[in-house]
């Protein structure tokens, strides 16, 4: 099974997926609650909202990483409090990468989620409410069963966005070998040097079955998720 | 167990300014599409906040927008099926069942029992709901409904998407339910048969405001409803007894106080009291008592008051030994006939018109 892949080549590989397991299990809760402001919420702000949550799609990546940099760097106003309050420094780190990966990949993640959303008839809500369920149960009970299939595609797409992730990731944490050095900067780096084609070329077939993976994974959740809500 | 509703509220170009009790029993909530039915009972559920106003039942206040009183939906106890059912998806008949029956108030067990065997659901328990037909999915909605233990319950026209028999055996589940549990039901719908068959108490809506409301007979039997019915769904509701069945030619012969008339069979026995609802415009007027008519029934009357329509027709309203019933004749027959208040004539009521979903077996409440 390790045959394939040089020792350091699989470090790549698990941090990676380290990396991005942790943007996506950490974003779902925040993209879950975007998702149903978004979908549902009237309020002053919404347009803004949406706007923000969509920046990273349209915002070159590099520009995202710097701002990273601005805001969580050592000396950004988070990032200082972090590391002062906490301890926590994320530049330069892989909890960085962590960060960067989920921003790059939250809009996809809110996307999926608030379609499945919307898809759900607000009268079953209703009629849940007039069975005696409150606020919380009707969530837990009625709308959470009904879109877990939109929020599992999204989460796998997030999952596939933050496997790729460079342009901010590289800005933000640069590509230290062994501690910051995703997938995507590893190709990058082995394509500069003479000999490193047949290590990209590897790495490069990980990164397309994953991708594969996952396109597979959200599409066949995506066709659960309109059979669930016509009640097959 | 009543409730009373006393709301004003604006939508769109559409206002509503509704006011009724509803005393224990079924209530009709009768009108046209559009006539603000719905928002009605959504503002009884909670679901609707009034503009202003007041809902109480058995004197507990649910909304009062002076006091800013405006009781949860989940907390108000009040079971509503909808028009379009609502299952849920995610779960099956059962499930859907239990769902009612974990949140709502607590049910017993041999009560579950004799739900699910009341609305035949039993064959139904370990199915999804997508492919149940119109009339499973209105038993479910109303046994999950149920499973609350309710203290009212709203039904929004419950058997709209039915067809006519299995409308008549769930009318029989309501109005069994309604003896059997004694739970109170506001009814929406906009048909007068329905209502004739098993409303004890209606209130009739148009545009909003609330036209006419009281015990269902008087108010059926009431010349000056007739314009808030529509004329051609008018008629008198009246309690009659199954007197004998003629199998030979179809037709049963049932007394109204002592009056003999004869109707389509109705296969109950002797002695059964039943409620029938007669068409006004089934009911033609004669001064002299005709010989030889193929309408079978001829009755002695007494003409109690006259209201002319806009139109050509007046609704006469008629005493037919204890019980009222309704007439729709021409205006120009008023003058023909020499019709006034006190008048002595006969009605002249075809058997064959009354029909089979006009006959609820039962006292008049």
């Amino acid at each position: 099974m390790t045959g394939w892949l040089t020792a350091q080549e699989w470090g790549i590989v698990l941090l990676s997926l380290r990396v991005s397991f942790w943007a996506t299990l950490l974003s779902l809760p925040v993209g879950i609650a975007v998702a149903l402001l978004l979908a549902r919420g009237r309020f002053r702000g919404h347009g803004l909202l949406n706007a923000l949550v969509h920046l990273p799609l349209v915002l070159p990546p590099v520009v995202t990483g710097y701002l990273l940099l601005v805001v969580f760097g050592r000396r950004g106003p988070v990032g200082g409090w972090l590391e002062a309050q906490f301890d926590i420094v994320l530049a330069f780190r892989w909890t960085g990468a962590v960060l960067a990966a989920a921003i790059m990949a939250f809009p996809l993640m809110v996307r999926a989620i608030r379609l499945a959303v919307e898809a759900v008839d607000a009268g079953l809500e209703e009629a849940a409410a007039t069975l005696g369920a409150g606020p919380v149960l009707r969530f837990l009970t009625v709308t959470l069963p009904l879109i877990l299939p939109g929020i599992l595609a999204g989460s796998v797409l997030a999952f596939a966005k933050a496997m790729g992730e460079f342009g901010a990731t590289i800005t933000f944490v640069s590509a230290i070998p062994g501690q910051t050095q995703t997938v995507p900067s590893a190709i990058y780096a082995a394509l500069q040097v003479p000999d490193g084609e047949a290590g990209a070329l590897r790495l490069v077939l990980v990164s397309v079955l994953v991708a594969l993976g996952a396109v597979g994974v959200s599409e066949w959740l995506s066709r659960r998720t309109r059979k669930r809500v016509a009640g097959r | 167990m009543s409730l009373s509703v006393d709301i004003r509220h604006r939508l769109g170009g559409f206002t509503l300014d509704a006011r009724f009790e509803a005393p224990p029993g079924i209530t009709a909530l009768f009108g046209r599409s559009g006539a603000g039915k719905t928002s009605v009972i959504r503002a009884v559920a909670g679901l609707l906040h009034p503009d202003g106003g007041r809902i109480a039942v058995d004197g507990e206040v649910l909304t009062d927008t002076e006091t800013s009183v405006h009781v949860a939906v989940h907390r108000r106890r009040i079971g509503y099926v909808f028009q379009d059912a609502r299952l849920f998806p995610h779960l099956s008949v059962g499930q859907n069942l239990a769902f009612g029956r974990l949140f709502g108030g607590r049910i017993a067990r041999d009560e579950v029992e004799r739900l699910v065997h009341l609305l035949d659901l039993r064959p139904l328990l370990g199915r999804g709901t997508a492919d149940l037909s119109g009339g499973e999915r209105s038993r479910v909605a109303l046994a999950r409904a149920l499973m609350t233990r309710p203290r009212l319950l709203l039904l929004d026209e419950p058997l709209a998407a039915l067809d006519a028999p299995r409308k008549a055996e769930i009318l029989r589940y309501l109005l069994r339910l309604g003896e059997e549990t004694s739970v109170p039901m506001l009814y929406v719908t906009h048909s007068v048969a329905e209502v004739a068959q098993i409303a004890r108490t209606l209130v009739v809506l148009k545009e909003g405001a609330v036209q006419r409301s009281g015990p269902t007979a008087e108010v059926l039997a009431d010349p000056a409803a007739v314009p808030a019915l529509g004329v051609r769904e008018a008629g008198a509701v009246l309690q009659a007894t199954l007197h004998a069945h003629h199998p030979a030619d179809g037709l049963s012969a049932i007394t109204v106080g002592d009056v003999p008339l004869l109707m389509p069979e109705v296969e109950e026995p002797p002695g059964t009291l039943v409620r029938l609802r007669i068409n006004a415009a089934d009911v033609t007027l004669a001064r002299e008592r005709p010989a030889a008519l193929s309408a079978l029934n001829v009755v002695p009357v007494t003409v109690l008051s006259i209201r002319p329509g806009e139109g050509p027709g007046a609704a006469v309203a008629l005493s037919l030994g204890p019980e009222r019933i309704l007439a729709r004749v021409p205006r120009r027959a008023l003058v023909a006939l020499d019709l006034a208040p006190g008048l002595e004539c006969f009605a002249v009521i075809n058997a064959t018109a009354i029909s089979r979903a006009d006959v609820s077996v039962g006292a008049l409440a």
